[in-house]
């Protein structure tokens, strides 16, 4: 019982830190919407729009919340707020899944809001469920949470972190099929491709948007979710009590 | 009933290739006020961590309140409060504390009673980050007093506070240690060894002397901490 009121205890932290900070709320919300408008606006066919729209959808709850996580995580353990949180009743698990809830929660309104622009404003074309599609943006969200946490461990600076964005995001963002079709990709890259989960994200993506078929997203939400699972444990295995 | 807080034995660190803390005995009593004394570097830290059990490459024993060091049934009972101020910037100070009450499940009352005893009535609805130096670190004092813990480790509490202030939060640890609470609390400014039931000298990761004041007046024939101090150090160079 106490377990949970500390985990949403850590939630509500980290939701009211982000509500005290109006801007980063406002650029969360609208930078993603603002985007794809500008996107829509420069493809003039729809056709197009229709085929590299659903990417970016995916794209941005995965980015902002990889930055998010990294840059709160690290401040965390820089500031000494982790660490006094630790002597204190907090578990790690409590607060991965604190964060984790929070991320996810501010990651859904984030994801809500893209959407409803690409699709009522813009016209994006949905054939799958649209419900389908808020699971992915929702798991894209907690992916690049995950992701970061685990990020968060190799950095000590602000610097460094912020390198971190290039090293882990951008090689997915370059072999997950938006610039050249993965099929198309030399073998080596192709099975790389393959184990990142940003390609099996837009995959999804493009299934749900792209397909005349029925779109069979499951296998592409599996591993996904094996993904965020194990960034998880990895990250919190690196979340540390004792440190030199 | 024991009434020794903190028993340590042989206790060593190290932190990266090199040793910090080069074998430590201590005995700290319950119930008193403990000043931890030394120049910067001289391991007060390095020890306050060991003690509360977030340091890494400890060797030796600990027992705290007769349980090992950072042990998970002492996570009630010990609070720690580091020399910056581990608090929230983006937190006002009511809810930087309602956080901690949430994490320590204690009732609302106590954040009052926490932020009277701090001294920062009227600052509630301020952001931390808008607040001073002095004030943050009270804010970070008032998390460390929430739970009603039986050891309370402070490192440096009174770095840059007035003169005013630093007079209230000795006589706030007295309070403290008068109602049960045993306090170990760091300082390098040696004229704060006075108010001090008991004293723990640290140079270069030793312990020169523990002792109460007087005593150490009276041993090195000397009339303020600072020159027991230099008296203490000479006495080991010529040794």
């Amino acid at each position: 019982m106490s377990a949970i009121t500390r985990t949403l205890g850590v939630s509500a932290r980290v939701m009211t830190q982000v509500r005290n900070d109006k801007r980063t709320l406002g650029l969360m919300m609208l930078v993603p919407s603002l985007l794809i408008g500008l996107l829509s606006w420069m493809l003039d066919s729809q056709k197009m729009f229709d085929h590299v729209g659903p990417s970016l959808v995916g794209l941005f709850p995965f980015t902002v919340m990889f930055l998010l996580t990294s840059i709160t995580t690290l401040r965390e353990r820089r500031s000494g707020t982790l660490e006094r949180f630790l002597t204190m009743p907090l578990r790690k698990g409590e607060f991965v899944v604190g964060y984790a809830l929070a991320f996810g929660g501010l990651a859904i309104i984030q994801a809500l809001i893209t959407l409803s622009f690409a699709v009522y404003l813009c016209g994006l074309t949905i054939t799958g469920e649209t419900w389908q599609l808020i699971v992915v943006a929702i798991s894209n969200a907690l992916m690049g949470m995950s992701l970061g946490l685990l990020a968060s461990a190799f950095a000590n600076t602000e610097f460094q972190v912020v390198q971190l964005m290039p090293t882990f995001i951008f090689p997915q963002i370059m072999l997950g099929g938006i610039f050249v079709p993965r099929d198309n990709l030399p073998d080596v890259l192709k099975a790389i491709s393959d184990w990142l989960p940003l390609s099996h994200a837009i995959q999804a993506l493009n299934d749900l948007t792209n397909n005349t078929a029925t779109a069979d997203i499951q296998n592409e939400i599996w591993i996904l979710w094996a993904w965020v699972l194990a960034a998880v444990l990895l990250g919190s295995m690196t979340l540390k009590k004792r440190t030199p | 009933m024991s009434n020794v807080a903190i028993e340590i034995s042989n206790l060593r660190v190290v932190r990266g290739k090199s040793e910090v803390l080069h074998g430590i005995d201590l005995q700290i009593a319950k119930g008193k006020v403990t000043g931890l004394l030394g120049p910067s570097g001289s391991g007060k830290t390095t020890l306050m961590r060991a003690i509360v059990g977030v340091q890494e490459g400890v060797a030796g024993n600990i027992a705290v309140l007769g349980k090992p060091a950072g042990s998970r049934s002492l996570d009630r009972r010990v609070a720690y409060d580091t020399q910056s101020a581990s608090v929230f910037d983006d937190l006002t100070v009511s809810q930087n504390l309602r956080y901690a009450a949430r994490v320590l499940g204690v009732s609302k009352t106590a954040i009052d009673d926490a932020i009277t005893a701090v001294g920062l009535n009227g600052f509630e609805k301020h952001m931390v980050a808008n607040l001073s130096g002095g004030q943050r670190n009270r804010v970070s004092l008032a998390v460390a007093l929430l739970g009603k813990p039986e050891l309370i480790v402070l490192d440096e509490p009174t770095v840059g506070l007035d003169p005013v202030l630093r007079r209230d939060l000795w006589n706030l640890f007295h309070k403290l240690a008068d109602a049960g609470a045993t306090l170990l609390v760091s300082s390098h400014v040696m004229d704060e060894a006075e108010r001090c039931d008991s004293l723990i000298l640290m140079r270069e990761g030793r312990v020169l002397a523990q002792d109460t004041l007087p005593h150490l007046l009276k041993q090195t024939k000397t009339d303020s901490a600072e020159a027991a101090f230099l008296a203490l150090i000479d006495a080991e160079v010529a040794a």
